[in-house]
């Protein structure tokens, strides 16, 4: 049988060990290193159609993450996707004309609202809405334009 | 043939009565948690032996795992041209599942069997008996602080396991296979959510860690005081702790990650 005191040092080590994984876990791994605590303001963005926007994506101006979605929900009267962005309370310098789209990151890649500024002097501040928006890309949509505008051309020759 | 069937029922009473006995002795070991308070030295003894010595099994084990995940991932991932998202395959994989369940299959087999055969062997020798006769509640002088050292222990695993498999699946990724350094990393963080997936691999391996100690705790305690009867109760231990932990791992993926 070890001494009692080694038995407490390797006893701590491993303690310490689990620590130092969790904390790995936590920074290098996880997303926990870039989590803000609730600050920041939310504003309101109206969409036609989110595609695959999910509560959590990112909100984006020049492809810098600003913040995310918190919350999505459905308009009944506007038949509209009512959309709340939070953005951190350090951006606080967007015009109240900036534009909102839903980006596509690559190819297969998750949806995220890019935010394109506008000319305004006025900025947006907590509960504010951005009005104008641009929907998702639908790729069926897309596809059966596609196939109709080469149907009309056939039918035009 | 009403033998048979007599037969079938007294096993069956027999799962049953071994059933509530396990949960009155789980009973009689988280009672005996509070005189553990003014004896930490028996905690940290149970904590070397159960969670230390089950170390090096536990992260030689996770580095080769994270790093069969990084191979078999980027054989897949490179056929739709996505091994940037490899970090997140390895990680997502690791954090969620493999770390607790591999790490509860390995402590059953590593430290729940030295568990049972231990209490086993102390009930065959009448160590138990021997307490009681000095008016020491064998209950919490022994199986307590090991129930608390394995609680303790597993999370801790888990988590080296999860950490050192991450490591491991990076060494293989972005050193031999060429994955780029800095997309296998910044994909992993914007992907695996904290609470979402690292607490819930948490919880997962804390409540591996109970069951697992609690069927090794309570095989030993139960088991025939013979040297059958010991070798039956580990195999039952590793067997049972094995069946309990994949079932419940369903369960809590199902409540966790389900939606």
């Amino acid at each position: 049988m070890m001494k009692i005191r080694q038995v407490e040092i390797a006893v701590g080590a491993f303690m310490a060990a689990g620590l130092i994984a969790l904390f790995f876990l936590a920074m290098q791994v996880s997303n926990l290193s870039a989590f803000t605590t609730g600050e920041g303001y939310e504003v309101s963005a109206r969409f036609d159609n989110i595609g695959g926007l999910k509560v959590r994506s990112p909100v984006a101006m020049a492809g810098v993450r600003l913040g995310r979605v918190v919350e999505i929900r459905y308009d009944q009267s506007s038949y509209e996707a009512l959309v709340i962005l939070r953005i951190e309370s350090q951006y606080d310098q967007i015009p109240d004309d900036t534009f909102a789209k839903i980006y596509t990151s690559g190819l297969l890649g998750e949806q995220y609202i890019g935010l394109d500024p506008g000319g305004s002097e006025e900025m947006l501040a907590d509960g504010g809405e951005i009005t104008m928006t641009q929907s998702a890309l639908v790729l069926e949509e897309i596809v059966g334009q596609f196939l109709f505008s080469k149907a009309e051309e056939k039918g035009l020759e | 043939m009403l033998d048979a069937l007599a037969r079938f029922g007294r096993h069956g009473m027999a799962a049953l009565e071994r059933f509530g006995r396990a949960h009155l002795l789980f009973l009689q070991i988280v009672s005996g948690i509070t005189s553990l308070l003014p004896r930490p030295g028996l905690l940290v003894t149970q904590t070397y032996s159960v969670g230390v010595r089950t170390l090096v099994i536990v992260t030689v084990s996770g580095l080769f795992v994270g790093m069969v995940l990084a191979l078999q991932g980027y054989y897949v991932l490179s056929q739709f041209a996505a091994e940037d998202s490899l970090g997140v395959m390895v990680a997502a994989s690791l954090v969620r599942e493999l770390g607790p369940v591999v790490t509860a299959l390995l402590f059953a087999g590593r430290a729940g069997s030295a568990l049972t055969a231990e209490i086993g062997l102390m009930k065959a020798t009448e160590q138990l008996s021997g307490l009681e006769m000095m008016a020491v509640d064998p209950v919490r002088r022994i199986l307590t602080p090991r129930f608390v050292a394995g609680l303790i222990s597993m999370p801790v695993l888990a988590a080296l396991f999860s950490a050192i498999g991450a490591l491991g699946g990076y060494f293989v990724g972005v050193g031999l296979l060429g994955v780029d350094d800095g997309a296998f990393w910044s994909q992993m963080q914007a992907k695996i959510d904290w609470n979402e997936d690292v607490i819930n691999g948490v919880i997962k391996s804390l409540v591996f860690g109970l069951v697992c100690t609690w069927i090794a705790l309570f095989q030993g305690y139960d088991s025939v005081p013979t040297s059958e009867g010991v070798s039956r109760a580990t195999t039952r231990t590793v067997v049972h702790s094995a069946l309990a932990v994949l079932v419940l791992d369903f369960v809590l993926t199902a409540m966790m990650f389900g939606e």
